[in-house]
């Protein structure tokens, strides 16, 4: 019983923060209709910056965050111009293809420079006992820290002039330009922003599993399953749905072997998108009177 | 009549090159690396159908040829059957499944469909390697007995070859063909507008479901060829997503919706990757310089090489398609 | 090798070149690279590529041709059952990765709780599967049995699992990130497991970034720079770890030896054959019962399994902290040993 209860814990804290990463994907694509598929290179960016931050600088693993996530934005922000501005408005497949062969750029980069050794940032906080399961202080710490981005990002399109313009550029980008809000330069900030998110939360799992140049694919699949259950285009529905997947993986595990929780995550990829393609979230909206 | 157009000839014309090329002087270094072109080929034309088209976006077309791959490997190696057999039964297997998955995922449309295609493909992949019938994720391994009714390991390699060949054949033979009919008009209707399309008559739903299925079918049998001739199967290599995207790349790489393009695009792709493989220099290199390439066209050239060809020459379309 | 005039064959020297080429593990990729190896660049032998799924599949190519391939990556067994004739496993097959672990384990603690958690791939499969033989017949308990996806990047669920199942003993593992991972999630979730062993993953120097983590996990290897053995032809193990060290400025690790042991028979195998006839090499290495720095090699030669590896052990090795440092010691078989065994895991 403990043991299904530390299971589900876990899966929690985990959950949160591949809702953070899910969070970057779906802010660009509700302000631009882009799938962002250098997402999962990102993540491995953020990986590797803390690791070189960490190994080569000096850096306490904690105080990499802020640096992440400004580098993140940068970059994403570069990326905008060079690979996404172009292909704003055209049919999906064209971003889609611009954002992979970026990805595989990347790749291919990372590759070169790292081969596919394996990293690991030494992080160690002290963790919290539930009987014989333990609960590492890099998973709490994770985890909190996933809350507050997540709160300050809340915070930032809801309560300040440039995040309303980027909510505005998201509901109807032409009526945002009507008004005279610079599109083109609010589209870039939020590719800025799916970016960081996607790093930090990179740095972040580098805290707690060691990674490859090659990590990037299977959480870039784990942040497509949770920002299809949360709904495109809803950073907090993607946080919901993070929190979720990982509950579901929690209860799951201790009665079903690991080697078919893919098949079972996959099946509920495909079924949600196909009952309801505006994410789990929907079902509750649905149920208040119109 | 198909036969009276001058572009069937072409695609005789390149069959007939892919056949004979290796032939003479038995240059077998020549036929492995048209092997891989011809698989290129076929996975291609065959995708861009669904792609060029009628626009859907399929990252996960790889899955009909894996899955063919292990119902004729299966079939060969546990029940006996011959090659032929096998091949045909996978290839019919594989797009009645197609059908059924068409039939719940082809409701979505855009990036809602292209993401759950990539789904469909995991998810089918997690399960093969838990089903034990099909070795689990260690696979199957074929004995190299079984290449003795082809006349040992040698021939065998040529037959599968030449099969192969025909499957890339018939591939731009259908391509072609579906393009030419009222039902290939309806899905570039499709493609270009498909509320549209549906107000016009076409029958939406109905033509995307046989286009998918129709797309999984040649790609299937290939899947059975190739690994066939790998003598090995195993989940990752039969549901390689990267090869998957692979496809997508080289169609767009040609130019995505004509016939011809998907075919060019795969050739020249396959035989870049080889040279860049065995080079020195850029073995390390090659990802980046394939991410470039398709940058440069998504953002330059969005049309492929076809359209910077009939931009060049525009009489080209008299007889390209 | 060539500074000395090549390989000497009768009264004729041969000079050896090299060709190699990135399969990036894919199949079709293998056989393409394989012809090529072959029919282009005129290769009279072939090693393999690494992995037992590329092996068989470059198999095809190299039976067909009649050349023969040494093995120094690929430990699963199925590929000798297929009746390939010039196919020759130069490293100890997967059904005994464990053997050694086993046997160590048994003198410290005779009734075991074991939980087998390893990746869904041929290789770990057909190790575990061994292993949990072996396990039985020393009068272990097998309390869990887990299988994980290969691209596992997270264990939480698995090692609460662990922990539930009241094991005491830890086997398995698979590849390079993942073994890593387990090793480390182990120690951040304090799991109390009295003793690992990890496939693969904790033989690479790398393992020792993980620090703490690290401490005490046994690894089975194939190889490692302070075997023992004393070889009847090639290097010594000190001149082929220096040689490699000041090469590569970094320790060899199994793979690398394996690596050169492949050379090393090769040649052997021609100057005994005194021709470079594929025949009459594979005459020859079939016959071959002999012990190089990598330890003793013999093929098997009845049809059902030829060219499996018969006669070479591994060892077992632990990384274990000396004065603050992370070092890797020998500690099974006897006849290898560096340093005791460290039980419970500290």
């Amino acid at each position: 019983m403990l043991g299904l209860l530390a299971s589900i814990l876990d899966g929690v804290l985990i959950g949160a923060v591949y809702g953070l990463a899910a969070m970057g994907i779906t802010l660009i694509w509700g302000v631009m209709d882009v799938v962002n598929l250098t997402h999962g290179a990102m993540i491995v960016a953020g990986m590797f910056a803390a690791y070189v931050l960490v190994g080569a600088a000096g850096v306490p693993v904690y105080a990499t965050l802020p640096i992440v996530l400004a580098g993140g934005f940068l970059v994403g922000v570069g990326l905008y111009w060079l690979s996404v501005h172009r292909v704003i408005g055209q049919p999906p497949l064209m971003s889609l293809l611009s954002t992979f062969a970026v990805n595989l750029v990347l790749v291919g980069l990372g590759t070169a420079v790292w081969g596919t050794d394996l990293f690991n940032v030494p992080a160690s906080l002290p963790g919290f006992s539930l009987g014989r399961y333990t609960f590492p202080g890099t998973h709490l710490m994770a985890a909190l820290l996933t809350g507050v981005i997540a709160l300050a990002l809340y915070f930032f399109l809801y309560r300040t002039r440039l995040g309303k313009a980027v909510r505005a550029v998201s509901n109807n980008r032409e009526a945002a330009e009507l008004v005279g809000i610079p599109t083109a330069r609010v589209l870039a900030l939020a590719f800025g922003l799916g970016v960081a998110l996607a790093s930090v939360a990179g740095m972040l799992i580098a805290t707690m599993f060691p990674f490859t140049v090659l990590s990037g694919d299977a959480y870039q699949l784990k942040s497509f399953v949770v920002t299809v259950l949360g709904g495109l285009g809803n950073p907090t529905g993607a946080l919901v749905a993070g929190i979720a997947l990982g509950l579901v993986e929690g209860l799951t595990t201790p009665f079903v072997p690991v080697s078919w929780t893919l098949v079972i995550e996959f099946i509920l990829f495909v079924v949600v998108l196909i009952t309801v393609p505006g994410g789990l979230l929907t079902l509750f909206r649905r149920r208040r009177p119109a | 009549m198909i036969l009276r157009r001058p572009f069937f000839w072409i695609i005789a014309a390149i069959v007939a090159a892919f056949a004979i090329a290796p032939a003479i002087g038995d240059n077998i270094e020549l036929r492995e690396s048209l092997v891989l072109a011809a698989v290129y080929i076929t996975l291609a034309s065959n995708i861009n159908m669904i792609l060029g088209y009628a626009g859907y976006v399929n990252f996960g077309s790889i899955v009909f040829f894996g899955l063919g791959g292990y119902f004729s490997v299966w079939l060969m190696s546990a029940h006996a059957w011959p090659l032929a057999a096998a091949l045909v039964a996978g290839g019919v297997a594989v797009s009645a499944l197609a059908l059924v998955f068409g039939l719940g995922i082809l409701r979505l449309r855009g990036v809602y469909f292209a993401l759950s295609t990539i789904g469909v493909n995991e998810g089918v992949m997690a399960f093969v390697a838990n089903f034990g019938p099909w070795g689990g994720s260690t696979g199957i391994y074929l004995s190299p007995a079984l290449f003795q009714p082809l006349g040992g390991p040698a021939k065998a390699l040529w037959v599968i070859y030449y099969l192969l060949v025909g499957i890339m054949g018939l591939s731009l033979v259908l391509s072609y063909a579906v393009k030419r009919s009222k039902f290939g008009l309806g899905l570039l209707a499709i493609g270009q507008n498909e509320d549209a399309a549906a107000l016009l008559g076409v029958p939406t739903p109905r033509y995307k479901a046989i286009v998918y299925s129709l797309s999984a079918f040649l790609p299937a049998i290939a899947g059975g060829l190739y690994f066939f001739k790998s003598a090995y199967i195993q989940p990752p290599d039969a549901f390689d997503l990267q090869l998957s995207t692979e496809t997508i790349v080289v169609a767009m790489l040609g130019g995505q919706g004509t016939v011809a393009g998907p075919a060019l695009g795969a050739f020249l792709y396959e035989e870049l990757r080889g040279w860049l493989l065995t080079s020195p220099t850029f073995s390390h290199f090659q990802l980046v310089v394939a991410g470039v390439l398709l940058l440069a066209i998504v953002l330059f050239a969005p049309g492929g090489l076809m359209g910077l060809l009939y931009r060049l020459w525009p009489r080209l379309r008299s007889f390209l398609e | 090798m060539n500074a000395k005039g090549g390989i000497k064959v009768g009264n004729k020297h041969y000079k050896v070149r090299f060709v190699e080429y990135d399969d990036q593990s894919q199949g079709g990729r293998v056989q393409q690279l394989y012809t090529r190896l072959i029919l282009q660049d005129k290769s009279q032998f072939l090693f393999s590529p690494y992995s037992s799924g590329l092996v068989a599949t470059a198999a095809v190519i190299s039976e067909q041709y009649g050349k023969i391939m040494l093995i120094g990556g690929g430990a699963e067994g199925k590929t000798y059952e297929l009746g390939n004739k010039y196919l020759f496993q130069c490293i100890t097959p997967a059904d005994q990765y464990l053997s050694g672990a086993i046997a160590e384990l048994k003198e410290h603690n005779p009734h075991a709780k074991v939980a087998f958690v390893y990746s869904d791939d041929p290789f770990s499969k057909a190790v575990v599967a061994a292993a949990r033989e072996q396990a039985k017949q020393a009068g272990f308990t097998e309390v869990l049995d887990e299988s994980y996806p290969p691209s596992t990047t997270d264990f939480t669920a698995i090692i609460n699992k662990i922990i539930s199942s009241g094991a005491d003993t830890f086997l398995g593992g698979g590849h390079y990130s993942d073994g890593a991972t387990l090793a480390r999630q182990l120690h951040d979730q304090k799991a109390g497991m009295k003793w690992v062993s990890i496939l693969v993953a904790p033989d690479s120097e790398k393992f020792k970034t993980l620090g703490a983590a690290a401490n005490g996990i046994t690894v089975p290897s194939q190889w490692e720079p302070q075997v023992k053995y004393k070889p009847q032809f090639g290097p010594s193990i000190a001149e082929f770890t220096s040689e490699y060290t000041l090469k590569y400025k970094d320790l060899p690790d199994y793979h690398a030896a394996s690596g050169y042991q492949v050379g090393l028979l090769l040649q052997h195998a021609i100057e005994q054959a005194r021709s470079i006839e594929p025949d009459k090499v594979a005459a020859a290495l079939n016959k071959i019962d002999a012990t190089t720095f990598f330890g003793r090699t013999k093929f098997a030669t009845d049809p059902g399994h030829h060219g499996l590896q018969i006669a070479h052990q591994m060892v077992l090795a632990q990384w274990q902290m000396k004065g603050g440092k992370l070092v890797k010691e020998m500690v099974w078989p006897d006849a290898a040993r560096t340093a005791s065994v460290v039980y419970p895991l500290p």
